[in-house]
């Protein structure tokens, strides 16, 4: 399967990443690692009809102490994150959740930077990303903003950025090198999670984020708010599911994916009880 | 466009269009086809080659992406009459069957044997869970590798 024509160009910088994004508007698509933008385009699903290459952009690949907080360049492999050591130390679950992408070849290609602006509610690190309250620092034509990850996925492989804005960094706040738990659940290897659930403790309250259980990644609230109010983990668990409108497909119907969040997140609390 | 990398230690440079895949670049540009299209969704891992020494699905890869890279493909491995030790564990562990996943399979344990030297069992498995077999399997696979990482750390 051969991708439908295009042309392409490779970004030396992201002043002319952005100058071609605004030349040619929702005409161009944004290359990162391709591990999810190719397989779209081989199956001609993505038919841009210019391709701006930003993988070597290596301006936007690194890991950086923020004070408060890690800088992750949007660039930045998820090979990168998995080996990192500044991550280790202080926000060690997007280091061990970058680790349960795909397989090693997609690790050593796809991006933290395209896993976000993909939004794929099936994706690992966009819920973890969720449950960690990042920010993400967005650039277009106009200048710099940022956006919170709780108002950043919109809808079905929808976000906050416009076709001409590219993601530059992702802000997570410090949450130390324990404290968290990444339930994933698949069948096969290298797969997707049918359903996942990660469970984050930092600043004594915990969080939680749910993989594949809607159109976007979501926060369990109820979850939350019941171990906020004092709920014993078992309890708390059982809201996991609530509020959310999970899809019926070849792996699992509605119910065994509400059924999969409230185990995941069950042990997922356990874990780090 | 045109796009000029190094293959298996040798300079290609060709005109294509900047939809060819890396695996058809070097499949059917440099004429290398020890490289096999399996499943051509990302899946099997059939494709893996090195590129700048870290494995890829070739079938997943622009061409274009490539471009100045340093690519190893099966056929660069072998030291003239000598095999790799990868490839020599596979032949002595029997680690294939038709033959068709191991060129892949072969790419992606020299990778990963690089990133991960001395590796359990369970590491092999998940090391590799990007390559699939439909014939062995698998446990004479994880066999030569460990095999390999063996043999890899007596000679180094
Ligand atoms: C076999 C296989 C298994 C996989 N398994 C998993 C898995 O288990 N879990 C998982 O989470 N993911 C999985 N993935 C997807 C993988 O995580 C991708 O790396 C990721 O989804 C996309 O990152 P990328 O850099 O490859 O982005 P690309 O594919 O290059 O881009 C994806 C989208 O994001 C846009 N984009 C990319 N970067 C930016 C940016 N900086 N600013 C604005 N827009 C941008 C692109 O235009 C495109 O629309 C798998 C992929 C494969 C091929
Ligand atoms: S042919 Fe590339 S992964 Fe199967
Ligand atoms: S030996 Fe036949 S697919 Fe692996």
């Amino acid at each position: 399967m051969i991708p439908a024509a295009f042309d392409y160009v490779r970004a030396d910088s992201v002043d002319a990443l952005l100058a071609t994004l605004t030349e040619h508007g929702d005409e161009a698509k944004i290359l990162a690692g391709g591990m999810s933008l190719l397989p779209l385009m081989k199956l001609r699903l993505a038919v841009p009809s210019v391709l701006v290459d930003a993988g070597r952009l290596d301006e936007l690949r690194y890991v950086r102490d923020g004070g408060d907080h890690v800088a992750i360049g949007a660039l930045t492999r998820h090979r990168d994150l998995e080996t990192n050591a500044l991550l280790a130390a202080e926000c060690a679950v997007v280091r061990t959740v970058a680790a349960e992408v795909g397989d090693n070849q997609v690790r050593h290609r796809g991006t933290i930077g395209g896993s976000v602006a993909h939004g794929d509610a099936a994706s690992d690190l966009p819920a973890v990303l969720l449950a960690l309250d990042a920010d993400f620092v967005i650039r277009g034509a106009e200048g710099e903003r940022v956006v919170a990850a709780t108002d950043f996925f919109k809808g079905f492989l929808e976000t906050a950025l416009a076709p001409d804005e590219l993601l530059t960094e992702i802000r997570v706040p410090k949450s130390g090198p324990e404290g968290f738990s990444y339930q994933k659940f698949n069948r096969r290897a290298q797969d997707w999670a049918i359903v996942g659930s990660v469970a984050v403790r930092a600043g004594g309250t915990t969080r939680v984020g749910l993989v594949n259980m809607g159109a976007i990644p979501l926060r369990a609230r109820g979850v939350e708010a019941a171990l906020a109010g004092g709920a014993a983990v078992a309890d708390a668990a059982q809201a996991a599911a609530e509020g959310t409108d999970p899809s019926a497909d070849i792996n699992a119907s509605t119910e065994y994916r509400a059924h999969l969040a409230r185990v995941l997140t069950r042990r997922a609390l356990e874990a780090i009880a | 466009m045109q796009i000029a990398m190094t293959v298996n230690g040798g300079g290609q440079s060709h005109e294509v269009e900047p939809r060819t895949l890396l695996v058809q670049y070097l499949r059917e540009s440099a004429g290398l086809t020890g490289t096999k299209v399996g499943c051509d969704t990302s899946s099997c891992g059939a494709c893996t080659v090195l590129v700048d020494g870290e494995s890829v699905k070739s079938c997943t890869m622009l061409a274009a992406q490539a471009d100045g890279a340093t690519v190893t493909t099966i056929e660069g491995l072998a030291d003239g009459p000598n095999w790799h030790a990868v490839q020599q564990a596979f032949h002595e562990h029997h680690g294939l069957q038709c033959g068709y996943c191991t060129a892949g399979m072969i790419m992606a344990a020299v990778g990963f044997l690089d990133e991960n030297p001395d590796p359990t069992d369970r590491e092999v498995r998940l090391g590799l869970e990007g390559n699939l077999c439909r014939c062995t399997g698998y446990q004479n696979i994880v066999a030569a590798v460990l095999g390999a990482a063996n043999t890899m750390k007596a000679a180094r």
